[in-house]
Formats: C-alpha cells, sequence, structure tokens
C-alpha cells in the first residue's frame, strides 16, 4: 500500500476509509513532529500520549463523526483541560488550566485529534513569533525567515505537514499573515461567529479563533465544526450556521471584486505584488468583475488598531497578577510588590511596552485624544467597507507587504513589525470575515498570500471565491524538504 | 497635552499598570512609546465630528439573558493552579495586607 497524503484532511480521510487506523494515522503525525520540529519549533509541548489514547478510544467505538481521527495543533493561548497552556510566557509557564475551550470541546466531539500546543508571539502580541518566551518558529520556506505570527507555531505544523489542520488565533491578523508567509490557507472569520470561550484575552473586541490548513475546503470543514453560538461567550452570535462546503461550487462567474488600489502605491514588494495582480487577472479571465475602490481611512488603520488593541490588552492582562495562577515572583514581601514583581518578572518587553501604551492611552487626560478617537476612526474605516460591499461582493488585497522576512530584521524597531499587518488590521477593527489563499511563490520561492474580505456572517462567499481561485491556480506545492 | 513623553511619565504608567520596570527598562521604552504615539497621532488629523465611537465589531449589540444559577468551575479546581493556594480554607493566599 502507497504511504498515503495526510498533509490534508480529506488525504487522512481517504486513508481511514481505507482502512488505516486513526492510530496509524495519529502515530504518523506525532513521528513526523519528532523527526522534523527540532529545528522550526513549531510546538511547544506535544501531548503524544493523550493523543495516543483518543485514538486508541476512536478505533475501539468507530463512529461517524465529520473529523474523526484528523490530527490537529492548537495554539497555546487555547485553554486545553489538564494541558499546559502557556500563551509562550513566563508568567502561565506551568498554567494548566481547569477546563476546554469551546473550540477544543467541539473539536474533541467531532472526532478529531489534539496532538499538541504550538509556539506563538507573547500572549499573541507580535507578527513573527520572535516574542515567544520559549524562542521563535523558523518558516519550513526558508528557516532563516520567520513564519509570521503570532499563530506562527500553528502555521509551521501545517505547512510541514505535521498535521492537516491547526488553530490560531487573530486579534489584526495572526492567523492571515503566518498562512500567507508560510503558503497555507487561514480565516479570520467573522467577529462573533467562533466563540472565544477559552482563548486567553488579548483584544476582546477584536480576537476570533481562527483555522489554518492546506486548503479552502479543509478550513471549510474545520469552520462547519467550530462556527456556532455558545452561551458561555456573550460576544457570540446566535446567527444559523450554514454548510460552508455546500458553497464551494467553483463558481468565480458574477462574483464582483473590488481592489483599493491607491493602498497599494508605496511598500508593497515588487514581486508579491505581481503575484497579486496575477491572482487577480485569472479571476477576471474566469467571470469575476473586478473593479477598483476606495477605503479613505484604511491608511489609519495601524494607529487605530495599536490604539484599541493596547487599551483592551492592558485591561485583560491586569489579571496576572501571581495570585490566582501563574508565575510569582519570589521577591513578593508585600502585596504590592507581589503584583509588580510578578508582572515583571512574568512578561516580556513586547508584552510591557503594549501594556504600558494601552495604559497610557486610557489615563486621565489621555483618553479622548487617543482612545475616543481610535473609536471614532473605527467606525469610519467600518463605513468604508459597508460602502464598498454596496457594489462588491468582496475586496481584495495581498495579506502581507512583503513575503516572510528574516528572522532578527525587525524585532528591535516595534514600529516596523507593527507596519506588517498593514493589510489586516482592518478587518478585525471592522469584525468583518477575511481568507488568505495562496497565490504562488516569488522568485525567491517564497509564498504569498491573496486576501478577501467579506460582507458580515459571509464567510461562504470567501471560502466559495476562495476555492474557485485555488482550482484556477492549481496545487500549492510543499515546502522543499530539508535535510 | 506635551510633546515628548518624558522618564517621569514612563515611571507614573508602569506604577499604574502595576509593573516594577528597571531603569534599563525605563530607557528602552521612552523613546520607543514616544515614537509609537506620535505615530499614532496621525488619527487625530481626522474629523471625527459626530461620528460615534465603535467598541466593538458586532452586528448587533451583546444580548442580555436571564441571570440562572448553573454550576461553575469546581472551587478545587480553580485553586489547583494557585501559586500559594490555601484549599483547606478556600482562599487565595498573599502576603498580609493590613498591620
Amino acid at each position: 500500500m502507497a504511504a498515503p497524503d495526510l498533509r490534508t484532511v480529506g488525504g487522512v480521510q481517504a486513508a481511514l476509509a481505507g482502512g488505516r487506523s486513526v492510530t496509524e494515522v495519529v502515530r504518523r503525525s506525532l513521528d513526523a513532529i519528532e523527526a522534523g520540529d527540532g529545528p522550526l519549533h513549531a510546538f511547544n509541548l506535544v501531548s503524544r500520549d493523550a493523543a495516543l489514547a483518543r485514538a486508541a478510544a476512536l478505533d475501539a467505538a468507530p463512529a461517524n463523526a465529520p473529523l474523526r481521527g484528523v490530527p490537529f495543533a492548537v495554539k497555546d493561548n487555547i485553554c486545553t483541560r489538564g494541558i499546559a497552556t502557556t500563551a509562550s510566557s513566563r508568567i502561565l509557564e506551568d498554567y494548566a488550566p481547569p477546563y476546554d475551550a469551546t473550540v477544543i470541546a467541539r473539536l474533541a466531539a467531532a472526532g478529531a485529534v489534539l496532538v499538541g500546543k504550538t509556539n506563538c508571539d507573547e500572549f499573541a502580541m507580535g507578527s513573527s513569533t520572535e516574542n515567544s518566551a520559549f524562542g521563535p518558529s523558523r518558516n519550513p520556506w526558508d528557516p532563516d525567515r520567520t513564519p509570521g505570527g503570532s499563530s506562527g507555531g500553528s502555521a509551521v505544523a501545517v505547512a510541514a505537514g505535521f498535521v492537516p489542520f491547526a488553530l490560531g488565533s487573530e486579534t489584526g491578523g495572526s492567523v492571515r499573515q503566518p498562512a500567507a508567509l508560510c503558503g497555507l490557507v487561514g480565516l479570520k472569520p467573522t467577529y462573533g461567529r467562533v466563540s472565544r470561550y477559552g482563548l486567553l484575552a488579548f483584544g476582546s473586541s477584536l480576537d476570533q479563533i481562527s483555522p489554518l490548513a492546506w486548503t479552502v475546503h479543509d478550513a471549510a470543514l474545520v469552520m462547519n465544526v467550530i462556527a456556532g453560538h455558545d452561551p458561555a461567550d456573550a460576544t457570540s452570535s446566535p446567527e444559523p450556521v450554514p454548510d460552508y462546503t455546500a458553497a464551494l461550487d467553483g463558481r468565480l462567474a458574477g462574483v464582483r471584486l473590488g481592489v483599493p488600489r491607491h493602498l497599494l502605491r508605496d511598500g508593497v514588494d515588487a514581486d508579491l505584488l505581481a503575484l497579486f495582480d496575477q491572482a487577480i487577472e485569472r479571476m477576471r479571465a474566469a467571470g469575476a468583475h473586478v473593479t477598483e475602490i476606495e477605503l479613505p481611512h484604511a491608511r489609519f488603520a495601524i494607529p487605530v488598531y495599536y490604539l484599541v488593541a493596547t487599551a483592551e490588552a492592558s485591561s485583560n492582562l491586569a489579571r496576572y497578577d501571581g495570585v490566582r495562577y501563574g508565575h510569582r515572583s519570589p521577591r513578593s514581601d508585600t502585596l504590592r510588590h507581589l503584583y509588580d514583581r510578578t508582572r515583571d518578572e512574568g512578561f516580556g518587553p513586547e508584552v510591557k511596552r503594549r501594556i504600558m501604551l494601552g495604559t497610557y492611552v486610557l489615563s486621565a487626560g489621555y483618553y479622548d485624544a487617543y482612545y475616543l478617537k481610535a473609536q471614532q476612526v473605527r467606525t469610519l474605516i467600518r463605513r468604508d467597507y459597508d460602502r464598498a460591499f454596496e457594489t462588491v461582493d468582496a475586496v481584495a488585497l495581498p495579506t502581507t507587504p512583503t513575503p516572510a522576512f528574516r528572522l532578527g530584521e525587525k524585532v528591535n524597531d516595534p514600529l516596523q513589525m507593527y507596519l506588517a499587518d498593514v493589510f489586516t488590521v482592518s478587518a478585525n477593527l471592522s469584525g468583518l470575515p477575511a481568507l488568505s489563499v495562496p497565490c504562488g511563490l516569488t522568485p525567491a520561492r517564497l509564498p504569498v498570500g491573496l486576501q478577501l474580505i467579506g460582507r458580515m456572517f459571509d464567510e461562504s462567499t470567501l471560502l466559495r471565491v476562495g476555492d474557485a481561485y485555488e482550482r484556477e491556480r492549481g496545487p500549492m506545492p510543499p515546502p522543499p524538504a530539508r535535510p | 497635552m506635551p510633546d515628548r513623553l518624558t522618564r517621569e511619565e514612563v515611571e507614573r504608567i508602569a506604577a499604574l499598570a502595576s509593573l516594577e520596570l528597571t531603569p534599563e527598562e525605563i530607557d528602552t521604552f521612552v523613546p520607543q512609546l514616544a515614537e509609537i504615539l506620535e505615530y499614532a497621532r496621525a488619527v487625530q488629523q481626522i474629523d471625527t465630528t459626530g461620528v460615534p465611537p465603535t467598541s466593538h465589531g458586532l452586528a448587533t449589540s451583546p444580548v442580555d439573558r436571564e441571570d440562572e444559577p448553573r454550576p461553575s468551575l469546581d472551587r478545587d479546581a480553580a485553586l489547583a493552579a494557585a501559586p500559594d493556594g490555601a484549599p483547606d480554607a478556600g482562599l487565595f493566599r498573599v502576603p498580609r495586607v493590613i498591620g
């Protein structure tokens, strides 16, 4: 029997249908991680024994479940009961949550098998995984480069072929950006579409758990399981969940795409822009109507994002105080020192920088000039999209301004790092769903992404267009094998 | 509003944020935060007269629900991860606060 292709959910399902056991599939995933993850550092933790026990249980009781036997990985800021959940931070280094996030419970009920927790920027704050307290992840396409972030480990786990899908989290592009830089599909669902219960909060009005996979079809399969209302998350939406795979009919004819060309004049890599234009041209040739649109306030998205997200972060991260869980400073002689020293010892530089910035913009005397102003401009950014959606079905942009950058290139310049999110943050600020689909390799053999932003709760259109584009594009190659 | 973020201001913010920063960290943060804030000032040029603030991305406001008692996390489980829990008393222990 030929070795089955376990890179995709479809491949795993075919292998299981062909008589392979879940244990065999899961063991293959675990062995691939053991053999290949050393230099890449996708994982903070591999839950080998739990995964094999779960696989054996699934083999013993064959049942129909949509993701039965499919191995997956989860970003280390999503709670897993009894399995360490660190957010790649010293402050939670030994923390094992007493409960599962809703997405974990849903995936378990759907028969998927968790194999481990993936590396990320500390508390999801960063665009390269270099802010992880446990060291950076590396891009399988070029190990001298970052996989992007903050969900970089999840992207590496899929791109390296360790698991067919993974979950990450988005606050400003933290799934779409690493998906683009690693040659994967990443979908940021509409705010409220997927429960945030059990996701360690960063920017509560922006955060959304998001899948990464090889294909749009696989991302749709995962969305079918994780989307939907959850009483444990007051911001989760009661909007009915469609069958996302049903939308994948391969049709581009009549789809109206808007391209905000004015955002692409400066600061966009020429090779990347050529691939983006090629993708747009391909879709046009297949029947899509492409028009130019204006998003007049989009250029303010980064400053607005860094005011809003840091303000929310400074509030959310107040809970890490050394009392209920996580690190406590050994120099805690008074309650004040317990708080202040625990936090100084436990948080890394970027997290402190953002807490400081957020505290500043919320403090008396600055609130109106920064935070309130940013919230008002946030309204204008959303209105730009509402206006665009009067004439188009989706907005198309590159996912990132450049292909994967080198490790160390931006880590000492916070502002430059923030600009890596220039095309992704506005979907989070607006609450809109957004999909990144690979649109080819640069001459340096680095993948880049085509991004599609859609109407609220209209993931189906994005997935349909993304899938149809994928069929036009043809299969993406996996990253080169390295010694 | 002052034109430039001062060292004293960074120290004041650190105290508000419950962060005991080292002098070296403060040295790093003063110029970095000043640079980021300078960049963020771009938003202040925009006329937002009469524009309501957006505080979340939801299409509709969060829905209220009845306040019905339901089982929640077991107390022992909640205390299990505490750096200095006192499960017998059902409490988290901290340094003496009063007296």
